[in-house]
C-alpha cells in the first residue's frame, strides 16, 4: 500500500465547472460547481424545478450545455473523441428516472446487452451474469418479462442491474427510490450502501426522499433556483446552519419561500381562535 | 344562495349581502352584479357574508376575482360578518397576489431572427441525421457483422409482408377505376384497346410508387415516429448514448435499410395489380379478348417506365424513413407529444413525395426526353 496520496487531486472522479444550462432563455442551471471524491455517496437535493434532473443530464452529456466544463475520472467529456468517450462512458452505470429499458428487450436481454456489445464473453458466461445481476436486485424471477409487464419498482431495479452489468466505477442514479415503497427503497438503500463498501463504487444520487438520504448520504450538494445552495460531507453542510437545508431536513418542507397568501389574509381577516 | 342590495349602501361604501351557501352555482351571481355596476374609484365594497354558511372553492375563487377587480378598478372590497367555517376555508385556499408581469413580447425583427434561426438548426439537424442514417446504412451493407439482421428482418415482415394485403387492394381498385375512366372516353372514338396502355402507363409510371409511398408513409412511416418518439420520452435514446450503443446502428439504419427494400417491392406488385385491375375491366366490361389486352400492355410499357417507377419509390421510401426518424428523435416532453410528432411526421411525408414526385416528372419526362 501507498503511505501517502502522491497528488491530492487525484480522487476526483466527477468534477463540474461552470455549468451553466439554458433552455431557451430560461437558464436553469448557473454557473454550478460540483466535486465528488472517490468512494462518495453524493446525494443532490434540492426542490421540485430546481435544476436536478438537468445537473445529472448535463454530467452525462445528455444535454447541451451553454458553459462551463464536466470532468469524469480526469477526463473532460466535452469534445471527447467517440472512440474515448465510449471507453469512459463503459466505466459508469447510469440509472434513468423510469429505468429506461428498452421495450422491445427482455429484462434479461435488456442486462445482457452492455455485455454483448462491450465484452467479448461467451454466451454461457452472459447469462451467468444476467442471472447474477438481476438476483442482486431482487428480479431473478423476471429475467423474461418484458418491461411493460412490470411494475413501476421492478422497471427501476431492472435499470440498475444493467446500470450495473458492467461493473461500474461510478453509478448515477435519477431519483432511484420515487415511488417505491418504504421497505423496498430501503433495500435499493441497503444495495448501494454495499456497492460502495464492497466495490468501492462512487454513486451520485438525485433524491429528495429524506429517509434515503439519512441513510446512505456520505455528502450532499443542494441546489435552489439553478444555483448550489451548500456541498460537502453532509455533517459539515448541517451544521452550517443555511436556512434551505435545515428546512429540508426538519420536515423536507419546500425549499423555496411561499409567495402565496391565503384568501382570509388576502382580505385582512384575523384566523380563527382555536376550535371552531 | 341568495344575493341583496343593503338597504345601508351609500355611493361610497355599496353594501351586498349574501346568504346561503356559496358555490359554483351562486358565485356567478355575484361576479355578474358586481360587474354590472361597478363601484366607482376610492370607494368601499362591502360583501357581508355573515349569512353564508358555507363556500367552496368556486365561491372563494370569485371573492379573490372581486378582490383583484377591485384591485385593478382602485375600490376596496371587505368581508363582513364572516361564520367560523366560511373562515376555516378561506384560510385554506391560498393564492398569489403579484401575478409576475408577462414577459416582454420580442420585437419583429427578433422573433423573425429566433424563427430564421429556428429553422437553419432544424434543417441542419435534419441533414446531420440524412448523413449519419445514410452513410450508416451503406456501411453496414459492406460490414455485415455490424448489421442487426434480427432487427432487419423484423422490419421488413412489418413494412412489406404486412403491407401486402392493403396495397395490393387499393392499387387493383385503382387500376380497376382508371379503366373504367378512360374506357368511357376512348370508346367513342372506338379505340377502347388504348384502355390497356392507358392503365399500364400510368400505374407503372405515376400511381403505383404514389400511392404505395403514401400508404407505406401512413402505416410505417407513423410507426417509425411513435416508436422513436416513444423511445425517446422514455430515455432511452439517452441510455443508449450513455451506454455507447450507437442510435444509428441499432435503430435507425434497420428501419431505413427495411423501408428502401421493401418499399420497391411493393410498387411491383402495385404496378401487377393495377394492370390486373385493368385487365378485368377490358375483359368484361370492353369484351377485349385477354391475349391482345396483354399484348398491348407489353407494348406500351418501355423499360425507362419500370426504371423511374422502381428509382422513384426507392426515393420515398428514403424520404419516409429519414423524415419518420427525425420527428421522432425531435420529441421533447411527455406522452402526448408522440401522436403529435406521429401526424405531423405523416404530413410531411405525404408533402415530400408529392413534391419529390412532381420533381421528378418534369426531370425524368420534360429534362430527359
Ligand atoms: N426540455 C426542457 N425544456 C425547457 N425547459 C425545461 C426542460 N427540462 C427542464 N426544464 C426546466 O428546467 C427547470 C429545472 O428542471 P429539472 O427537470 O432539472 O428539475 P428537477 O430539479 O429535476 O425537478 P423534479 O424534482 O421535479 O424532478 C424547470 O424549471 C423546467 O421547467
Ligand atoms: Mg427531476
Amino acid at each position: 500500500m501507498t503511505t501517502a496520496k502522491t497528488k491530492p487531486e487525484s480522487d476526483v472522479v466527477v468534477e463540474v465547472r461552470g455549468l451553466t444550462v439554458r433552455y431557451g432563455s430560461n437558464t436553469v442551471l448557473k454557473h454550478v460547481d460540483m466535486t465528488v471524491h472517490q468512494g462518495e455517496i453524493r446525494v443532490i437535493l434540492g426542490g421540485s424545478g430546481s435544476g436536478k434532473t438537468t445537473l445529472f443530464k448535463g454530467i452525462l452529456g445528455l444535454t447541451d450545455v451553454a458553459a462551463g466544463h464536466v470532468a469524469i475520472l480526469g477526463q473532460k467529456t466535452q469534445n471527447l473523441p467517440e472512440k474515448q468517450r465510449d471507453r469512459l462512458m463503459q466505466r459508469i452505470g447510469v440509472l434513468f428516472q423510469n429505468g429506461a429499458l428498452f421495450g422491445s428487450l427482455t429484462v434479461g436481454e435488456n442486462v445482457a446487452l452492455p455485455l454483448r456489445e462491450h465484452r467479448r464473453l461467451p454466451e454461457g458466461a452472459i447469462a451467468e451474469l444476467v442471472r447474477m445481476k438481476l438476483a442482486q436486485v431482487d428480479l431473478g424471477h423476471a429475467e423474461n418479462l418484458y418491461p411493460s409487464e412490470l411494475s413501476g419498482g421492478m422497471r427501476k431495479r431492472a435499470g440498475l442491474a444493467r446500470a450495473l452489468a458492467l461493473d461500474p466505477e461510478i453509478l448515477f442514479c435519477d431519483e432511484p427510490s420515487a415511488g417505491l415503497d418504504p421497505l423496498t427503497s430501503a433495500d435499493l438503500d441497503r444495495l448501494i450502501l454495499t456497492l460502495r463498501d464492497r466495490l468501492k463504487m462512487t454513486v451520485v444520487i438525485v433524491t429528495h426522499e429524506l429517509a434515503s438520504i439519512k441513510a446512505v448520504a456520505d455528502s450532499l450538494l443542494m441546489i435552489g433556483g439553478g444555483k448550489v445552495i451548500a456541498e460537502g460531507p453532509m455533517a459539515k453542510v448541517r451544521a452550517q446552519g443555511i436556512a434551505a437545508v435545515d428546512e429540508f431536513f426538519a420536515r423536507k418542507a419546500r425549499t423555496v419561500a411561499r409567495q402565496d397568501t391565503s384568501v382570509a389574509e388576502l382580505f385582512g381577516l384575523k384566523p380563527a381562535k382555536g376550535g371552531a | 344562495m341568495t344575493l341583496t342590495e343593503s338597504p345601508q349602501s351609500t355611493a361610497h361604501a355599496r353594501a351586498l349581502v349574501l346568504a346561503g351557501v356559496l358555490d359554483a352555482r351562486g358565485a356567478p351571481e355575484l361576479a355578474k352584479r358586481v360587474r354590472k355596476r361597478l363601484p366607482p374609484k376610492k370607494s368601499k365594497l362591502v360583501l357581508d357574508l355573515s349569512a353564508v354558511t358555507a363556500i367552496d372553492s368556486a365561491g372563494t375563487a370569485t371573492l379573490v376575482d372581486v378582490w383583484r377587480l377591485g384591485h385593478a378598478r382602485g375600490f376596496a372590497v371587505e368581508l363582513a360578518g364572516v361564520q367560523p367555517d366560511v373562515l376555516k376555508s378561506l384560510q385554506e385556499f391560498r393564492v398569489t397576489v403579484t401575478v409576475p408581469p408577462p414577459a416582454a413580447l420580442p420585437g419583429f425583427f427578433e422573433s423573425l431572427g429566433a424563427t430564421a434561426w429556428g429553422a437553419v438548426n432544424a434543417v441542419g439537424g435534419f441533414l446531420v441525421l440524412a448523413a449519419d442514417t445514410t452513410v450508416g446504412a451503406v456501411q453496414s451493407l459492406f460490414t455485415p457483422g455490424r448489421m442487426r439482421w434480427a432487427a432487419y428482418f423484423r422490419e421488413s415482415s412489418v413494412m412489406g409482408s404486412q403491407a401486402l394485403g392493403i396495397v395490393g387492394l387499393i392499387t387493383f381498385l385503382i387500376g380497376l377505376t382508371l379503366a373504367f375512366q378512360s374506357a368511357y372516353q376512348l370508346r367513342q372514338f372506338g379505340a377502347a384497346i388504348y384502355v390497356a396502355s392507358l392503365t399500364a402507363i400510368s400505374m407503372v409510371r405515376e400511381m403505383g410508387p404514389l400511392i404505395t409511398a403514401i400508404l407505406v408513409a401512413g402505416r410505417s412511416g407513423s410507426s417509425i415516429t411513435s416508436e422513436v418518439a416513444t423511445m425517446k420520452v422514455g430515455e432511452e435514446i439517452d441510455a443508449m448514448q450513455v451506454m455507447g450503443i450507437p442510435f444509428v446502428d441499432y435503430v435507425a439504419v434497420p428501419k431505413m435499410l427495411a423501408m428502401v427494400t421493401m418499399m420497391p417491392l411493393l410498387t411491383i406488385i402495385a404496378d401487377l395489380l393495377g394492370i390486373l385491375g385493368g385487365w378485368i375491366v377490358g375483359m368484361v366490361y370492353l369484351d377485349i379478348a385477354p391475349k391482345p389486352y396483354l399484348q398491348k400492355t407489353i407494348d406500351a410499357l418501355v423499360t425507362k417506365d419500370l426504371v423511374t417507377g422502381l428509382f422513384k419509390s426507392f426515393v420515398f421510401a428514403w424520404g419516409i424513413a429519414l423524415i419518420g426518424l427525425y420527428h421522432g428523435i425531435g420529441v421533447r416532453g411527455g406522452a402526448q407529444e408522440v401522436g403529435k410528432a406521429t401526424t405531423a411526421s405523416v404530413v410531411s411525408a405525404i408533402f415530400f413525395i408529392i413534391v419529390a414526385d412532381s420533381i421528378f416528372s418534369i426531370i425524368f419526362y420534360v429534362v430527359m426526353a
